[in-house]
Order: C-alpha cells, then structure tokens, then sequence
C-alpha cells in the first residue's frame, strides 16, 4: 500500500496541503491573512472537520490553522514521528510465579492513535516492562493479545473463546490470570467467566483502568500491580476484578465476578461490590487480604473444568411505567429463549404485560426477576403484582445484579444446566444455583 | 583534605575570575561580556466566574487547614506524542513521591481530582484571552487545541495541564525596543503547594483550574532592567484590558535566562516584577562562573571515566543531624570525588559553592531533607581537618580528591548517590538544563529539570475549537488604545512617571482619559491625584469603593462649581471612606467656605500692605510663603499659582 502523506485531512484541506505540496509530518511554513504559522503538520482525526490543518509549533503545542485564511505554504523539512515504547526485556526471576496476562485491548500503557485522537495499548512483557518496570517483582510475565475490542464490542463469542485460553493456560501449569479488559463490561465478561470455569485452581483476575494509561495519574499501573500480585501471590483461587478500593492510589479490592458492578462513569473507584462486601483488598506491601472467610482457594492440581457454552437467545428488560407489552411479544416472536426482567420495587411490572408474559411462559421463554434499585432482593411474595407474576411464570431471580442473571441465563440455556427443576421449583433452583460462586448472598 | 587549601579563599578567587560584579554597579558592558540574555513566560489570572474546565468557582480560596477530604496520587511518566518520555518526567518518578491533595466542597469537584473527564472550555476565558492576544499583536490560531502539559511534580492532579494556543508571533513596542512575542495560551492555574517534606507533598485543590493566560516572549531582553520593564509593560497591557485579575498570586512570571555557553534556565514563580532584575542578574553570573567550571574541569580533570567512589562509615561526632539520622536507622556514607579539589567550594551565587547545587538536588531528587550532606569545602566548616583526614583514609583519598558526606533513609541512598554522581558530571558538560526558584536576597536553588517540548501531547477529552475568522475580525476592529499609545498619553500630560505602575496596574487609564478629555482637566492634576493621592489613600483602604466614575464625578462638580480641580486633593480622603457621599456634603466635611474672587484679592491687598516681617533677613520668598500660609482658606476657589502671582 502506498504511504499515506495526508493522513486524516480530506476534502478542502486534503486540497490545500496537496496544492503546496505539503506532507504530514513535514516542517512546514503556513502565511496566512492572520500572520505565518510555523511547525509540523500533524495528522488529523479523521471525524473532524476539513476545514483546518493541524501543526505542531516549536514549543510542542498543537494549533489548527483556518484553511480560508492560508495564502502560501511550504514544507522545509520532513521527519516522520517515530512512536515506540521503550522495550526492555522482562527479566526472568527464580521463584516468582509465572502470571500470563491475556489481552481483549484494554490500555495499560499506550500511545495515541491520530486517527481517533484516542490511544493504543502497549502489551508485549518488554513493552510493559518498560511502563511499568516493577512488575518484574512481581512476577514472571507472559503474554498474549487473544483479541483487541473495545469493551462494549465484547460478546459471548469472546467469552467463550477466554474460557478455553483459561483451561489450556491452567493445563500448561500456570500459577495465575490477569486479564486485561476495558472497564465499561468488565463485570459481564467476569460473570461469564465465572460460569464458564468452575473449580478454578489458580485466581483469574480481571483488570482495567477508568483513566487512559497516556496520563501520568493513570490508575492502569497500580490496577496492574495489583492484579499481578492477586493473581501471583493471592489465596483466592475465584474469578475477580480488580481496582482501585478507594479513589486514592491505595489499595485494590477483588470484587466476585458475579457480584461487581460498574457504578461511575469517571470515577477510579468504579467498581463496587452489590449487596456484599469484596473478596479481599490487595497493595503491594501486604499483598491479598481476604475479607471473606469463605472462598475458593488455590490448589496445586490443574482440575479445572471449562464449560464454554452460551445461548444468545436472552436479552434484559428494563420495566420503565407505561411500557407496552409488544416489546415483550417481540422478543418472543424473535425466538429469544430466556428474560431477565428488570423490574420496579420488589419486583414489579404493570398489569398491562401480564398477557404477554403468559404468552411468553406458554411459550417456553425463561423469565426471571431482578430489581433496577440495584441492592437488595425481589421480594415477590409481598404484593399481589409480584404473586401475578410468579403465577405466569417468572421466577425472582433474588438479589442476583440483573447482568449477571443475563449471563447466567445465556450459559445455562446453552448448557441445559437449568432443566425443568426451575419452573416447576424456583426456590430450590435458586438455591441450587446459589451455590455457585456466590453471586446470590 | 589538604591543609593548605583554603575553601573561602578559592570561593572569592573563582568570583573574581568569573568577573562577578553587583547588579547596582553592572553595566551594559558587563552583560555583554558574559551574554545576557532573557525572557519571560508571564502568567496573568483571567477575570471569570468559573473554573476553565468546570464550574467549580474561580478566585474563592480556602485556608490551607479548612478542607473536607484528602486524596492520594502517585505520578509516572508516560509517553509524549511523538514517542519520547520527558527528561523531568523520568526526575520526579524517580523522587517517588507521594502526592496528597486536598480537597473542599465548594472550591473542588470531581474534573479537579481528574475523576471525571473535563467539561467544555469556559467560553468567557477564551473570549478574554483572544482580545488580549489580539492586543499583543499575536497571530490567532484558526482552531484552538487543548493540548496536555506533563507536570509530574504533582502540582496537577491528573500529571498534565491542559493548555492551548491562542496566538502565536506577536510584537510589543516598548518605549525603548521592540520585544517580539513566541506566543499566548489560556491554560488553567496549578494547585497551591502546602508543604513538600521527605517523601510526601502536599497540595491545595483550590486555585487548581483558574484560567490563566501565559504571554511568552522571545530572548529579546539584553540586560535585567529591560527585562523588569518587559514583564511590567505585558502585566499591564493585560490590566488594562480589565480581564484579568489583580492582587497576590493573581499574577507570576517564570524567567529565562542564559549566557554565553550556558543554557535557557528557568526561574520559575517570580511573584514581583521588581525581584527580576536580581534574580536574572544573580543567574547570568551562576552560569558563567559554572562555564569556568566546565573550562577548568575539562582541562584539569577529563570526563572520560569519572566515577565517585562510595563507603560506609560511622565515626564519632556530635554533629546533631548525623546523630539524629543514625538514630533513626538511616545510613551515613562517604563519597570520594576524585580530583575535585576547589570544585565544591566553586563561587555559583553570592554566597553560594558548587557544592549547594548537589544539596539542592538531594533535597529535590532524593527527599533528603537539609542539612543532608558535609563536604570538606564547607565555608563554614562543621567537622575538622582531622575529621576529614581520618575520612579520607577510608576511600584512599588525596589532596586532590574532594569529599562529601551524605546521610538519609536506606532507601534513597542509592538515588542520592546517583544524584551527586550525576550532577558533578553535569558540571563537565556546563549548565545543566534545570527550572529554578527564587528563595530570598535574589539566589534561586534547584526547582526540576527543565522539561522540554517532549511533555507535550493533544487532550484525547475534548475536541478542536474552531474560531471563526470573521468573529476575529470584528473583535480586532473594536480595539481600544493600544496601551503604548496610553503610555505616550501619560508623557504628554506630563503626568510625572512614578505613577505610571499604578495607573496601569489599576487600570485607571480609561476613566482619567474621560475626565481629561471630557470635562478639558489638566491632565497632569488628574495623574498625579491618581497616581499619588489615591495610590497612597486607596493603599490604606483596600475595601473602599472609589473608581472611575467617582473619579469623573468628582472632576466634573468642580468643573461645574468653578472651582480648582486641585481641590479634589482634600476632598479624596472623604470619598475614598465614602464613594456615594454627595459632593456638597464632602466640601462641608472638609470645611471648605466659598469666597469671591474679588473679596479674596482684596484680603490678599491687605495682607500685602499690612507685612511687617520680625526679622531683618527676610526675603520676598519668605515673604509670599507666609501671605499664602494665611490665603490657605483660598484654596479651591482661586487657583493658587493666580493668587500668588497677584501679590503685589
């Protein structure tokens, strides 16, 4: 492919560099009606507008310059940026664990990406080493790109495709997971985890960062840290997230897969625990420090078992007043297997829905029932609509998160492992199901 | 340590080889020979509401106890755009500090701990700084770029400032030279520093996010006197617009100076235009006394292969911070600078060796804090000849070899080792690029190292803001005065040139330009009434409500009352305690009578005539001092200078 010397510009000021010759990453002098503008043109974010050109003047601050006001120009010199980060080899220390650390394209360290104006990970162990070298005693790293989506693009193909990396990486031996994974679904890929590997031997730890790695105050490295040393060193042989307890740069908490949410948009210490308290905290004086007595801990034998299934046929509905029930039919009609609903309250939908969720159970759709006030239980038994409900079929699905309930569901459907025991007996499946990991307290 | 060499002796010789003379004596000649040159990077707090970034308030301070949360970062350097860390950046992550930051409900949101990402510019602080760019001849850009500015001392919670260029290429015409302008960004104000001790630094959240605008200006400045009349004259063109805030802090300016062979240093936070002129002087000759260094070292020592040479030791002394070091687990070594000798006690400032430049980046680099190492140069010595002899048995040292003493925690010896290693191999290659700060008496110590332009990389939060040409245009088209045009104006009322500062730093320019122009008042009477009457009135009552349209209303009843316009001289006092007092009842304050011009002249015949003077020495001048010390009722109705030239 040819070399692309205009990247990012089009229209009118593809035009203009293309009239003076004028190339990205050229040193370049700009006359405009307003005065001379002097640097080096840099690319420009393909979604901006075509009306201005970006340069880089000597102090390092970047300008855009009107192309309606631009009367000459002409390139002096040209020097492509070259964008590395520095590699240092991982050195290899006796007697410290072997830690694998899986990719999906979260950021830990990075650099910037001229097409988005957003930024690139760095993973391979050198590069990391060289971002944040006291990793290295830590652990022995290794590590492996398995895919590179934003979080939001992750899905259950994805989560599929983890297990099994999961279960051939505890067969080679290792002594711990980290994952890398960006943080907007991190605890639904946690759940699915969760499901997906059972009688974990090794910790399998997820990791993220609320602050882009290109800032000095970026909570990726500490996450990092901390997650090396959960997955290294910790006791707790489950599958967790781990981030900032606190908002200062402290300590981490490993939140269960099945029980963590994302609870700020911005904030570092997004990530909080529902209706529980976390597993443990981590910091690197003290390493892990449980905070339950009850957890699965680390073994030496490698019987892991992988189930890898998932049934994309189940979807979440957000009761809102007023809703009709062809939402519901639709996703009936569409063949869609299990609901999880998320209701009012103790677990409520207007009076409305109640045909269609008959519909629905006469059908064989799965529904269970969560509650959109996020902590505490669908109490179903209270008021009459709850009873209606559970008459037409809908099991309250307890204090279970409503995302969890929706992977939970997917995997199951897939692996029949909710046979007809749970319509006939929701109590005694969720008790059953309870036993799984905690993600029902 | 040899006993014929003699520290004090060789500090006054290397001053005197680097020609050092004091600023009050220096002449154009002398900044010539060593190659002055200087400019300023001046910071001007923009009048707004709010935050640039947020809507947290802008000006509201809290005192340094009175907060409601504390939080904790660490820093580290990451990559600048075009894929190189920064040299500072790699400085402070190696100083592992740790950064605490207070926080007040009130005065701090979440933008400001950077838990959330920022919210669109304050559209009101960009408006403000493009007029004054505009003012300062300066290019406008055709998009505004957020960039980020990595500072990783702490000063910012997030490790950059977000800043952005609003003009670049800009000319100033000072009265005497022109001095040519690299830029002018709107960038938002840093955290105040509460305290910096050992490892831990802390910071007050309040200030952090005030719009600033920073005016930067090419090395144009050839001696420091220039350099105090630059920065004063860009201070002013920003008061003058009315945009920017004034008072303590509203205000600093870093300083960049260089001689020839030295490099740009940064003097950083210079708070008074009038402490430039030292502070740059002082830093001109601290690089060219550290360029005969590097000639001296160069030719008598060779880089090639220098290393110091470290030991433990442990002797007995009652030197009480050693004692209190040891007592607290720390270690105590000995490093040998091999023929070093007369480089620690090498004049840098007066009053200051080549050996304060180590302490300074121990304290720095290392938290180590002072007094944090002896060395054998000392010009006040604290261990004896025999001390330093028993010592310098230990790393073999000779007379030629010099000998520092360095204690702290365990843990930062091997960075205060590194440190004192790598700043005498500094002293080879010259000056080291670093950014400096003022203490007192115009000496600066070691700050950061200087960062360069690698710190720099676009804001991946926010998006490019156009400017629209035409609305450029027609901001540029309703230019007031230029504020050298002001200047000249001045000149040509002969308003004397003391009250210039305060004329200008009190932007009271537009309303004297009224009364002079409007109402025909000497322009002289309206200078010196503001520049010294109210300067030293309003000096004692801040909160008083005196401005401009008092100013005009005052000028105007005297006009309209026909009375001297050098009367508002006695009746400032009461306006400035009470601006809204009516003009009548202020003359009744100051007993002021009204007198015909005729019954005046008459009084003034008669005194005249009825002189009869006590001495026999007394000469016509005493004579009209005392007929117009009893005329003084006169006053405001009859202009003086009138009445005594009617003295008969």
């Amino acid at each position: 492919m040819a070399e692309d010397f205009f990247q990012g510009y089009w229209g009118a000021s593809l035009e203009v560099l293309k009239k003076y010759n004028c190339r990205v990453w050229s040193q370049a002098e700009c006359q405009t009606t307003g005065g001379l503008f002097k640097g080096t043109i840099l690319p420009r974010a393909a979604f901006q507008d075509d009306q201005h050109i970006v340069m880089k003047v000597n102090t390092g601050y970047n300008i855009g310059v009107d192309i309606s006001t631009i009367t000459g120009m002409v390139e002096t010199d040209y020097k492509k940026a070259n964008y590395h980060i520095p590699e240092k080899e991982f050195p290899y220390t006796e007697g410290l664990p072997h830690v694998k650390l899986l990719g999906t394209g979260g950021t830990i360290a990075s650099r910037l990406d001229y097409r988005t104006g957003a930024v690139i990970p760095a993973f391979s162990p050198g590069e990391l080493y060289g971002a944040v070298p006291e990793l290295a005693d830590i652990c022995n790293l290794d590590t492996e790109k398995v895919f590179a989506v934003f979080s939001e693009n992750m899905s259950p193909k994805e989560y599929i495709a983890l297990a099994k990396k999961i279960g051939e990486e505890i067969q080679n031996g290792i002594d711990g997971i980290v994952i890398g994974h960006g943080t907007d679904t991190l605890a639904h890929t946690a759940a699915a985890l969760t499901f997906m590997c059972q009688n974990l031997p090794v910790p399998i730890v997820l990791v993220g960062s609320q602050r882009s790695s290109d800032r000095p105050s970026s909570d990726a490295a500490l996450n990092l840290m901390h997650a090396m040393t959960a997955a290294g060193h910790g006791d707790v042989a489950e599958v967790m997230v781990c981030m900032f307890g606190p908002t200062s740069d402290e300590y981490g908490f490993l939140h269960r897969g099945t029980r963590v949410r994302k609870m700020h948009s911005s904030y570092r210490s997004t990530f909080r625990t529902i209706g529980d308290t976390p597993v443990a905290t981590v910091d690197r004086k003290r390493g892990v420090v449980p905070i339950k007595e009850v957890y699965n801990h680390r073994r030496n034998d490698r019987d892991v078992k992988i189930i890898p299934t998932f049934d994309d046929r189940v979807a979440i509905l957000y009761y809102y007043p007023g809703m009709k029930p062809d939402v519901l039919d639709a996703l009936v009609d569409n063949g869609y297997q299990g609901i999880v609903w998320d209701g009012t309250g103790l677990g409520h939908v207007n009076r409305g829905m109640f045909d269609a969720i008959q519909r629905a159970t006469d059908k064989g759709v799965h529904q269970y029932m969560t509650v959109q006030t996020i902590w505490g239980y669908a109490h179903m038994f209270v008021y009459d609509t709850g009873r209606d409900l559970m008459d037409r079929g809908i099991i309250p699905a307890g204090n279970m998160l409503a995302e969890t309930a929706y992977i939970k569901l997917g995997w199951a459907e897939e692996h029949h492992a909710h046979t007809r025991e749970q319509r006939n007996h929701p109590e005694r499946a969720l008790q059953r199901l309870s036993r799984l990991s905690g993600w029902c307290t | 340590m040899s006993t014929n060499f003699d520290p004090r002796a060789n500090y006054e010789l290397t001053k005197q080889q680097a020609g050092y003379v004091e600023r009050k004596k220096a002449t154009q000649e002398d900044y010539d020979r060593i190659g002055f040159m200087s400019g300023l990077e001046v910071h001007q707090q923009i009048k707004t509401k709010e935050k640039l970034f947020c809507h947290c308030p802008a000006g509201q301070f809290n005192k340094f106890e009175d907060y409601d949360a504390e939080l904790i970062r660490h820093m580290r350097p990451t990559l600048s755009e075009l894929g190189e860390y920064d040299g500072t950046a790699l400085m402070e992550f190696k100083t592992k500090k740790e950064i605490v930051y207070r926080i007040k409900n009130g005065t701090a949101c979440t933008y400001d701990i950077d838990d959330t990402p920022p919210f669109p510019i304050n559209r009101e602080a960009l408006h403000n700084a493009i007029i004054i760019a505009l003012r300062s001849n300066l290019n406008i850009v055709g998009e505004v770029h957020i960039t980020r500015k990595q500072y990783l001392d702490g000063s910012i919670p997030t490790g950059f400032q977000r800043t952005a260029i609003v003009g670049v290429e800009g000319l100033l015409k000072l009265p005497k030279k022109d001095i040519r302008l690299i830029q002018l960004s709107i960038e938002e104000d840093a955290c105040r520093e509460i305290s910096d001790i050992g490892h831990r630094r802390i910071y007050q959240t309040d200030r952090l996010g005030v719009p600033l605008i920073e005016t930067v200006t090419y090395p144009d400045c050839k001696n420091p006197d220039e350099l105090r009349e630059t920065c004063e004259y860009i201070r002013f063109l920003g008061r003058s617009t009315g945009l920017v805030r004034t008072g303590m802090g509203a205000g600093r300016q870093d300083v960049n100076v260089s001689c020839t062979g030295g490099t740009r240093i940064e003097l950083k936070g210079v708070q008074h235009a009038k402490w430039i002129p030292e502070l740059s002087h002082n830093e001109c000759f601290r690089q060219w006394s550290l360029v005969q260094l590097q000639e001296r070292l160069n030719r008598e020592v060779g880089k090639e292969g220098w290393k110091v040479e470290v030991a433990d030791v442990s002797f007995p002394t009652d030197y009480l911070p050693i004692l209190d070091n040891k007592a607290k687990g720390g270690a105590l070594k000995l490093v040998k600078l091999p023929k070093f000798r007369g480089v620690l006690s090498h004049f840098t400032q007066p009053g200051k060796i080549f050996a304060d430049e180590i302490a300074d980046r121990l304290k720095v680099i290392a938290c180590l804090e002072r007094p944090n190492m002896l060395h054998d140069e000392m010009l006040e010595p604290v261990l004896t000849h025999s001390q330093w002899h028993k010592l310098a048995k230990r790393v073999h040292a000779t007379d030629e070899d010099a000998l520092i003493l360095v204690w702290g925690p365990q843990n930062d010896m091997p960075t205060a080792i590194e440190t004192i290693e790598e700043r005498c191999l500094m002293a080879f290659d010259g000056v080291p690029k670093e950014t400096r700060k003022a203490v007192c008496n115009g000496i600066t110590i070691f700050e950061r190292v200087l960062p360069g332009a690698d710190r720099m990389y676009p804001d991946t939060d926010s998006a490019p803001i156009p400017l629209d040409p035409a609305f450029i245009k027609a901001l540029r088209a309703e230019m007031p005065t230029e504020i050298i045009d002001r200047y000249y104006k001045l000149k040509e009322w002969n308003v004397p040139e003391d009250c210039f500062r305060y004329i200008f730093a009190k932007n009271w320019y537009p309303a004297m330009a009224e009364t002079v122009e409007k109402l025909s008042v000497d322009g002289r009477t309206v200078g010196r009434f503001v520049g010294m009457r109210l300067k030293h009135l309003l000096g004692k009552n801040a909160a008083s409500k005196f401005n401009g349209e008092t100013l005009y209303k005052l000028f105007a009843f005297l006009k309209e009352q026909g009375l001297d316009s050098r009367l508002a001289w006695n009746m400032a006092p009461a306006l400035v305690e009470d601006a809204t007092m009516p003009m009548e009842q202020v003359l009744d304050k100051i007993g002021f009578k009204r007198y015909a011009k005729d019954d005046l002249l008459t009084k003034l015949d008669n005194l005249c005539a009825g002189f009869a003077p006590k001495k026999k020495s007394c000469t016509d001048l005493d004579r009209q001092n005392w007929i117009m010390g009893q005329m003084k009722e006169a006053m405001g109705n009859i202009e003086m200078k009138e009445l005594a030239n009617n003295i008969k």
